[in-house]
C-alpha cells in the first residue's frame, strides 16, 4: 500500500484496495498509535472505522466516497468525509463524531445510542430511525438542508435538528411520516413543515430555553465544520417534535 | 362490563388436608387464593387462576388439586370452546389476544412419525458405556478443501465455535425472563460445555464472564448492542424472525422495563422496548450481508455470525441467499417455537413446521453445494432427545431448545409469559417472583437435562453402530417414516418404514 506517515497521522492511497484490507490497515495503524488516518481516493469501501473497538480514540479523515455503514458500530473515532457518503452512516453507533462534508444516504445513525453526526446537506429516507438514549448515551444528529421520508421513524431517544438549509422561503421540508412510530427522543425542525407530514405519534410543543440551548449548541458546532453562519441559522423559528406517548402501542392487546 | 368468560380451571381443596399454612396464598402471584382469618378458610377466585400448579407442588399436604374446568357448552366440532372464549376475550377487551410459549394446536409433529434405524446382525452396535463416542461439534463455516505445502496447512481456517453436546439453549432475552433464569443458562452452558443465546435484550455486565458461551443477538430494536456486547460473545446472531411470530416484531411492555433490564436494553425504564417487525438495514439479500459483514468488522473476523429467520414457505432459497450473504451459522426456527409474548392468531397460523423446512434447508444447501458454508441449527418445540437425534440425522448440526430448558428449571406452559407475571420466577422481572429461581440448583437442573438427553443420544447412535455424531449428520438412511404420505416422505427425503 502507498502511504505517507508523518508523526502519529498517516496519509494512505485508498484506490482500488479491498475494504477488508483498508480496514485491517486502518486497525493495524491504530493499534501502531497513529492518531490521524487520512484515506484519499476512497471510492465505496464499507464500515470505515467499525473495526476500532477498545482503541484510543482517532481521527479519521475521508477523501472521495466511502461505501455503506460508515462508521458503523463506531466506538468514539471522529470522522470526517470530504464529499457524500452513501447508506448506514454510524448505523448502531456508540460514541464519536461523524462528519459529512455533502450528502449522505439512507438510514442515516439507525440505532445510534451515542456519539454526534453532522452532515452539511440532504440526507436520505428514515434517518435516525430507532436512534435511542439512555443516561448520559445520547445521540445527536444535526442536518443541514432536509431529509426524505420516515426521518425519526421508531425514535426512542436523542436528538435530531433538521436545519432546512437551501429550501427557499416559505418552502416546506421534504419528508413526510416524520417521527411514524416514535416514543422517545426529540426532533427540532428550523422552516415549514405541514401537519399532514407529520406522523400520528408525534405531537408540536412550544420550546423551552433550555430547547435553544441545545439547538444553539449544536448549531454552532455545525456551522463551524461547515463554515456556516451561526445567527443567520439561529435567527429563524424552530418547531419541537416529541411523542404524544411512551407507549404508543400499549392499547393494542387483551389477555 | 360483566365478562361472559367462565375460568379456565378448577381448583380442588381438600379440606380435611388443608392445615391453613398459607403456602399457595404467598405462591401465587396471581393473586388466586386468599386467607380469611375470620372464619379460618382459604378462598380461591378460580377465574384468576392460570393452571400453573406452583400452589399444589408446593402444598406441604397435597391437598390442592387444579384442573382443567370441566364446564362444557353445547358440542361444535367447528365452534370448539376456545373459538368461543377467543371471541368473548375480544367482545369484551377489543384488542389483539396475547399469549406466551409455543403453538399448542394439532399440526402434524413429524418427529412421531420418523422411526430411527438400529443395527442388527450385520453391522454391531456400539455399546457407548464401554467405547467413546464422540458428541462434540464445531459451529462455522467450513472450507471447500485444505491447501498443504510440504506438511503446513496454509488454508486460513475461518472461526469455529466447539460444542460437546448439539444442544444449545435457545434465545431468552433479559427482561422477558429474569436475571436469575438467564444466569442459570449462562452457567449451565458454561458447565457443559455448550451455549446460550441471550436474545434480542443485551447481556447483563454481571454475565458477560460467561461470554466464551454466550450467543448474543442483534435483532431489529438493537438493544444493548454495542461493540462490547458483540465482542463478550462467542457468536454473533442476527436475529430476523422468531417462529412463535413469523414477520412481527415485539413489544417488551414498559411495564417490564425495570432499572437493572433498562441498563442492559440501554433505554430509559418504563419506556415500551419495540423491536421492529424488519431489521430496518435488511430488505434484501445484499443488505443482509452488509449487516453480516458489519458485524465481522466489528468483532474482527473472530466470530461466526449466525442468521435465524422462522422457517415459512421459501425457506430453502432464503437460506440459499443466507449463506451466500455470508452467514457461517442459520438458525431455523419452527412453527412450534415457543414466545415471551406474541399475538395468539399469528403463534397459531405462521410458519411451518421444523422438520419440512430443516429437510428442505438441508437439501437446497446440498444441491447447490454450499453446505459446508454453513452450519445448521433448528428450533421450535425439541422435546426430547429423539426429537434432536432424527434432526440430526434430517441434517442439522444442532439443535436450540429453549421450552425444554424452561420446563427443566420449574415451567409447566401456562402461557402467561407475557403477563410479567411467573410463579415459577422465570418469565418476570419481579424481584419477590424472580428469587423463586436459585441459580445454583437451577443450574444443576440444567446441566442434568443436558448430561440425560446426551447420554441418550450417545445409546441411540451406538445402537445405530455409529460413535460420532459428525456421522449422522444428513445421513437420512437412517430415518423411516410411519403414517406418512409421499409428498411428505419427498420433502423429508425419507424412506416409508419397512422400504
Amino acid at each position: 500500500m502507498n502511504n505517507l506517515q508523518n508523526g502519529t497521522s498517516i496519509k494512505i492511497d485508498a484506490k482500488e484496495i479491498f475494504y477488508k484490507d483498508l480496514n485491517n490497515f486502518i486497525l493495524d495503524s491504530a493499534l501502531k498509535g497513529i492518531k490521524k488516518i487520512i484515506l484519499n481516493n476512497v471510492f465505496g469501501q464499507r464500515y470505515i472505522a467499525s473495526r476500532l473497538y477498545n482503541i484510543p480514540k482517532i481521527e479519521i479523515e475521508v477523501f472521495g466516497t466511502p461505501g455503506n455503514d460508515l462508521g458503523a458500530f463506531n466506538d468514539g473515532h471522529q470522522i470526517t468525509v470530504y464529499g457524500n457518503a452513501q447508506d448506514g452512516v454510524g448505523n448502531t453507533m456508540n460514541e464519536g463524531e461523524i462528519i459529512i462534508h455533502g450528502h449522505a444516504g439512507d438510514i442515516l445513525g439507525m440505532s445510534a445510542r451515542g456519539g454526534k453526526i453532522f452532515v452539511r446537506d440532504y440526507v436520505g429516507y428514515r434517518a435516525a430511525l430507532h436512534m435511542k438514549h439512555y443516561k448520559d448515551k445520547k445521540p445527536i444528529i444535526v442536518i443541514g438542508g432536509t431529509a426524505q421520508d420516515f426521518i425519526g421513524e421508531y425514535m426512542a431517544g436523542g436528538i435530531v435538528i433538521l436545519l432546512g438549509l437551501g429550501l427557499k422561503k416559505g418552502e416546506s421540508h421534504k419528508p413526510n411520516f416524520v417521527g411514524t412510530g416514535m416514543h422517545g427522543g426529540t426532533i427540532y425542525i428550523r422552516g415549514v413543515v405541514n401537519s399532514f407530514q407529520l406522523g400520528k405519534e408525534v405531537g408540536i410543543v412550544e420550546l423551552t430555553e433550555e430547547d435553544h440551548k441545545i439547538i444553539e449548541e449544536n448549531v454552532k458546532k455545525y456551522a463551524n465544520y461547515f463554515n456556516k453562519d451561526v445567527d443567520e441559522i439561529l435567527n429563524n423559528d424552530f418547531i419541537k417534535l416529541i411523542p404524544i406517548s411512551k407507549r404508543p402501542y400499549g392499547k393494542l392487546y387483551v389477555y | 362490563m360483566k365478562s361472559y368468560l367462565l375460568p379456565e380451571f378448577k381448583i380442588i381443596r381438600d379440606d380435611d388436608r388443608c392445615i391453613r399454612c398459607q403456602v399457595c396464598v404467598r405462591q401465587c402471584g396471581f393473586g388466586v387464593h386468599t386467607y380469611d382469618e375470620e372464619n379460618d378458610i382459604i378462598i380461591s377466585d378460580e377465574s384468576k387462576c392460570v393452571g400453573c400448579q406452583r400452589c399444589a407442588v408446593f402444598c406441604p399436604t397435597n391437598a390442592l388439586t387444579i384442573m382443567t374446568n370441566p364446564y362444557e357448552y353445547r358440542p361444535n366440532a367447528n365452534w370448539r370452546k376456545e373459538f368461543i372464549n377467543d371471541v368473548k376475550k375480544q367482545a369484551e377487551g377489543g384488542g389483539v389476544i396475547l399469549t406466551g410459549c409455543g403453538n399448542d394446536k394439532p399440526y402434524k409433529i413429524y418427529w412421531d412419525h420418523i422411526v430411527l434405524n438400529a443395527s442388527q446382525v450385520t453391522n454391531p452396535s456400539i455399546d457407548p458405556l464401554r467405547e467413546p463416542m464422540e458428541l462434540r461439534t464445531y459451529l462455522g463455516s467450513k472450507t471447500n478443501q485444505l491447501e498443504m505445502v510440504d506438511g503446513e496447512l496454509k488454508t486460513v481456517l475461518t472461526s469455529q465455535v466447539m460444542i460437546e453436546t448439539p444442544i444449545i439453549f435457545s434465545a431468552l432475552s433479559y427482561g422477558a425472563i429474569s436475571f436469575n433464569a438467564q444466569t442459570s443458562l449462562a452457567r449451565a452452558a458454561s458447565e457443559f460445555g455448550t451455549l446460550f443465546n441471550s436474545g434480542e435484550g443485551g447481556l447483563p455486565k454481571e454475565l458477560r464472564k460467561y461470554g466464551k458461551n454466550a450467543i448474543v443477538q442483534c435483532a431489529s430494536g438493537r438493544f444493548g448492542v454495542d461493540p462490547e456486547y458483540l465482542n463478550s460473545s462467542a457468536v454473533v446472531e442476527i436475529k430476523i424472525g422468531q417462529g412463535a411470530k413469523p414477520g412481527i416484531g415485539g413489544h417488551l411492555p414498559g411495564e417490564k422495563v425495570s432499572i437493572p433490564v433498562s441498563r442492559t436494553r440501554m433505554i430509559p425504564e418504563g419506556t415500551d422496548a419495540l423491536s421492529p417487525a424488519p431489521q430496518h438495514d435488511i430488505y434484501s439479500i445484499e443488505d443482509l450481508s452488509t449487516l453480516i459483514y458489519a458485524l465481522k468488522e466489528t468483532t474482527n473476523y473472530e466470530k461466526p455470525i449466525s442468521v435465524k429467520i422462522a422457517a415459512v414457505h421459501n425457506s430453502a432459497a432464503i437460506a440459499s441467499g443466507m449463506v451466500r450473504a455470508g452467514a457461517d451459522i442459520i438458525a431455523l426456527d419452527g412453527i412450534r417455537g415457543g414466545t415471551g409474548a406474541a399475538p395468539k392468531i399469528i403463534r397459531d397460523n405462521v410458519g411451518i413446521p421444523i422438520e419440512l423446512a430443516l429437510a428442505a434447508v438441508d437439501e437446497r444447501l446440498r444441491k447447490e453445494r454450499i453446505r459446508n458454508k454453513c452450519s445448521i441449527i433448528v428450533a421450535g418445540g425439541f422435546r426430547n432427545a429423539g426429537d434432536i437425534i432424527k434432526a440430526i440425522a434430517l441434517g442439522a448440526d444442532a439443535v436450540y431448545i429453549a421450552t425444554a430448558a424452561l420446563v427443566a428449571m420449574g415451567c409447566t406452559l401456562c402461557q402467561k409469559c407475557y403477563t410479567g407475571i411467573c410463579n415459577w420466577g422465570i418469565c418476570t422481572t419481579d424481584p419477590w417472583l424472580s428469587k423463586r429461581i436459585n441459580p445454583d440448583i437451577a443450574t444443576k437442573r440444567l446441566t442434568n437435562l443436558l448430561r440425560g438427553w446426551s447420554l441418550e443420544i450417545k445409546e441411540m447412535l451406538g445402537g445405530m453402530g455409529i460413535n460420532a455424531i459428525e456421522s449422522l449428520r444428513g445421513n437420512r438412511h437412517h430415518l423411516r417414516g410411519v403414517g406418512l404420505n409421499k409428498w411428505e416422505l419427498d420433502v423429508l427425503g425419507i424412506k416409508g418404514a419397512g422400504e
